[in-house]
């Protein structure tokens, strides 16, 4: 009998390939007669593009083809997740730094690169408007041309791509009964999801069609994106996705990929682009976000009112910006029962690369201000910062967002837990200072998986898996739920996933969504296999079928029980064949609702800090860094630690080393890991501490709920306020920079 | 571009006599030249450590050193740890500990520590940070890599 092992750490499905160096990337990948690309950009944000000159480029032994926006069919595509708004190449003016106006196709890379530094392009700058400021200032220059806008969008002759208002309740009623009402701004800074693999594409003609390989983490909707570009249907566009080497919500959806695809139509031949650190810093970045917050309370903690002015910084174009808008003001509120709530969010365009989706998905740009704008209430009334998040806590079952999923956790748990494990109300020495922080993010609010799961005639099992494995480690926790349902050992089952030819359609892999829908569909999956296996055990064995249990891998009949894959080598011992399973979960929009969906389920998290604050240089070192989370059930408890140590410390490398550096002409100076500084084994917390809360209330396989995202939401907050009660001051930007530390400390302010 | 230069080396045991463009770094070389695709390329500057390879028993970034510089040098990628055919310990260890996630970083990481564990057997946490403190990991499994080094190194030098 096989031991069960969902809920085990058993070891990575990939695991040998990863640490032998046989895992293939994108850009490990050799086709044959491959030939290599180039892009050609400017070093300038904002420029009118008077002329491209590509003789001599052409000219150069080894150039097979340079493609600009003239070369594409007209008008020039463009396309994007919602909106078709960026085009596969730059037409008439490039809106920011790095920009793509042409592409270079060379027999080498090197041909391609010299190819490159020949194009010349002459261009007029324009003013460029990179900060939210800048951008809704009366008379700044518009970034989109309002014909690129929806039609009949009333902020069309404007930078605001959208603008939101979500909330319940009369605002100024409830000030009218405050006591205590706390206002600030804070800013989130632009930082980048700086994956170790840069982005890479291959793509081919392929008969009547197209196939490509590239690190993304949606292939479907990139190759809905790709058959609507090319017109082809979708059958004959093929799109194969190698496990990409780090995805955090940066390789969701396309940028150079059709440029990619065009150049290999125009050649006839492969062509393989990679890009460079400093050109993916240009291709992906979070939302930077200026966010108000104006609090309400009663004298005793309790929350009145959250009203909130949010302003998130969109690129050039919107990829998938306007979802962050609005999934990560929708919660603005947070865990909590706020009886009032009045948010205003918009999405602003800006002549920066385009911001796309990051883990945390927009809550990260809250939570900082809700955050730590509860604190200054909480020290403005004399009440603990831990009791007073517990007293405005969501209750499990509590409705507290209208019309929105109640509170699927017990989320106290959660907030006492963290306060335990950080030694909260023990005294501590001048220079040291806690900080508490929670943070709430919904899981999707729509979705599809289809899991197909084929038992072959000798036992062994093949899962087909939609789902991208970018770290996470989704193969091995659905070959977990395939082991413990059929009874396979891990070794005898292959997933197969990254190729929409073959692998059933799965929507997305984002919104820590796929141990939830993938998982439910494998389960879906399997029972369907346990069912066909009872029927199949009846005429077998001759047994009625009503007297037959078939589960775990096991086919219990009245006198005996006989394995999975003695029942099918059995019923397959003539002609061969074997059982083929097929699942599906879905989560469906909700009428009616402000965003569209409710959560499928929540990821709650209390991250509490302890910091030393050194008096001169304001330099910080995290003492003690406990991150708790809402897992339901971890199916595999060591993947899940990863995935939870990561998160913490890439909100650490958000809250004190990241941001982006514009110059007075929109360009990106700080572009590459030089620069641009992300956590080092040298920069981790003395001890860190990442637990799991397992309630089994999730509505995934087993109780499970997503996973991934939890511990990035709040450590920026709970950073901050240490930093605060260290201090004294309270720094409402990131990130905490030694020398922003040490002009709060010199300042009192 | 057609200058050549002649390259004699060994790479994980094995002797290459080739001609090699002058301008190749030896990541290129490894890479593309001899198909050893293990070792990675990111930042090409020297500072995320993805290209780490050990050059006669130091850790290079293989990025700033151009293969013409490794004549008559010997070279380990992650691709000559295996024993036999088989993992090594500290690869091992990496796999027990949940150390590789998204895994692009891991081969310089292994390097990184191959390195360290043969000119210090019996490492500290401090020292496993310090010397990996040139291989940026995103997944920042830090902690895990860590435990990781320790264990093998546990295993290997009791």
């Amino acid at each position: 009998m096989n031991a069960k092992v969902v809920g085990a750490s058993v070891a990575r499905v990939g695991g040998e390939a990863r640490v032998t160096g046989a895992q293939e990337y994108t850009a490990d990948l050799k086709l044959f007669d491959m030939t290599h690309a180039k892009l050609v950009t400017l070093d300038i944000a904002r420029a009118r593009l008077i002329s491209i000159d590509k003789t001599a480029a052409e000219a150069l032994p080894g150039v097979l083809t340079v493609m600009t926006a003239e070369d594409l069919p007209q008008p020039v595509p463009r396309f994007g997740p919602h909106v078709d708004d960026r085009p596969v190449l730059a037409v008439g003016q490039v809106n920011y730094h790095g920009e793509p106006v042409a592409i270079v196709v060379a027999e080498t890379p090197e041909v391609a690169e010299e190819a490159v530094r020949r194009v010349k392009v002459e261009y007029e700058e324009l003013p460029a408007v990179v900060t939210v400021d800048a951008a809704l200032a009366p008379g700044a220059i518009l970034v989109q041309d309002p014909s690129l806008r929806r039609a009949g969008d009333p902020l069309a002759d404007t930078n605001k791509f959208s603008e939101y208002h979500f909330g319940w309740g009369n605002v100024e009623a409830a000030a009218s009964e405050a006591d205590l009402i706390v206002e600030n701004t804070y800013e989130y800074p632009m930082v980048t999801q700086f994956a170790i693999e840069p982005h890479a594409c291959v793509a081919a003609p392929d008969g009547d069609g197209l196939v490509m390989w590239t690190t993304i983490q949606h292939p479907y909707q990139l190759q809905r994106i790709l058959a609507k570009i090319f017109k082809l249907p979708l059958a004959k566009v093929r799109v194969y996705s190698p496990d990409p080497g780090g995805g955090f919500g940066g390789k969701q959806w396309p940028h150079v990929q059709p440029a990619v695809a065009f150049a290999a139509l125009r050649t006839g031949r492969p062509v393989r682009l990679v890009l460079t650190l400093e050109e993916s810093f240009q291709a992906v970045r979070r939302t930077s976000a200026k966010v108000r917050y104006r609090t309400g309370f009663r004298s005793d903690g309790t929350l009145l009112f959250e009203d909130v002015d949010s302003s998130f910084l969109v690129g050039a174009y919107a990829d998938i910006a306007d979802r962050v808008v609005t999934k990560g003001n929708w919660l603005a509120a947070g865990p909590y029962r706020v009886p009032t709530v009045r948010i205003i969010a918009r999405g602003v365009l800006s002549n920066t690369p385009a911001a796309t989706a990051m883990r945390g998905f927009g809550i990260p740009e809250t939570a900082w201000a809700r955050e730590m704008n509860l604190d200054e209430g909480a020290l403005a009334l004399g009440i603990d910062r831990v009791e007073i998040r517990l007293r405005n806590l969501a209750r499990y079952g509590e409705e507290f967002v209208p019309g929105e999923t109640p509170a699927d956790g017990r989320w106290e748990q959660t907030v006492r837990r963290a306060a335990e494990l950080i030694d909260w109300g023990e005294p501590l020495p001048a220079g040291r200072g806690r900080g508490l922080a929670v943070g709430c993010k919904s899981g999707p609010t729509t979705g599809i998986s289809y899991a197909t799961v084929r038992l072959l005639a000798d036992g062994s099992a093949i899962l087909l898996c939609g789902v991208s494995d970018m770290g996470q480690g989704a193969r091995t926790v659905f070959a977990q739920i395939v082991s413990d349902e059929l009874g396979v050992p891990m070794e005898r089952i292959e997933v197969v996933s990254g190729d929409t030819a073959v692998v059933p359609f799965t929507q997305q892999t984002s919104a820590s969504r796929s141990t939830v829908l993938f998982g439910n569909a494998t389960l879906g999956a399997c029972r369907d296999i346990q069912a066909q296996l009872r029927t199949v055990a009846a005429t077998l064995y001759g047994v009625d079928e009503s007297q037959i249990a078939a589960e775990g891998g096991v086919v219990r009949l009245p006198d005996r029980e006989v394995s999975f894959a003695e029942v099918a080598k059995a019923a397959l011992s003539s002609l061969g064949g074997e059982f083929i399973g097929n699942g599906m979960d879905r989560k469906d929009a909700t009428p009616g609702h402000p965003i569209k969906g409710s959560a499928y389920f929540f990821e709650l998290n209390c991250t509490a800090i302890e910091v030393a604050v050194d008096p001169g240089t304001g330099e910080l070192t995290i003492l003690r860094h406990v991150s708790v989370s809402d897992t339901g059930k971890s199916l595999n408890p060591m993947q899940v630690r990863g995935q939870d140590d990561g998160g913490a410390i890439m909100g650490l490398g958000h809250a004190m080393m990241e941001h982006y550096i514009f110059d007075e002409h929109g360009r990106v100076r700080n572009l590459g890991a030089i620069d641009y500084r992300i956590p080092t084994s040298k920069d981790l917390p003395l001890e860190l501490i990442t637990e799991q809360i397992e309630n089994g209330d999730g509505p995934g396989p087993y109780g499970a709920k997503g996973v991934s995202e939890g511990t990035i939401l709040c450590v920026a907050p709970a950073l901050g306020a240490a930093v605060r009660d260290a201090i004294g001051v309270a720094i409402r930007d990131l990130p905490l920079t030694p020398e922003r530390v040490w002009r709060a400390m010199r300042d009192g302010k | 571009m057609s200058d050549r230069f002649p390259l004699d080396l060994t790479v994980n045991g094995q002797r290459y006599q080739v001609e090699v463009p002058v301008y190749h770094t030896l990541l290129d070389f490894l890479r593309d030249d001899l198909g050893l695709t293990g070792t990675k390329e990111c930042c090409v500057v020297g500072e995320c450590g993805a290209c780490t390879v050990i050059v006669d028993g130091r850790t290079v970034n293989s990025c700033l050193m151009l293969a013409v510089e490794a004549d008559g040098c010997e070279v380990i990628t992650v691709e000559g740890l295996a024993v036999d055919g088989k993992p090594n310990a500290l690869q091992r260890a990496f796999l027990e500990h949940g150390s590789a996630q998204c895994g692009f970083c891991i081969p310089g990481q292994l390097m990184s520590a191959q390195a360290l564990l043969m000119e210090n057997p019996h490492p500290k946490a401090e020292d496993v940070h310090e010397a990996l403190a040139g291989n940026l990991c995103r997944c920042a499994g830090y902690e895990q890599i860590t435990e990781a080094v320790l264990a093998a190194a546990e295993e290997v030098a009791p």
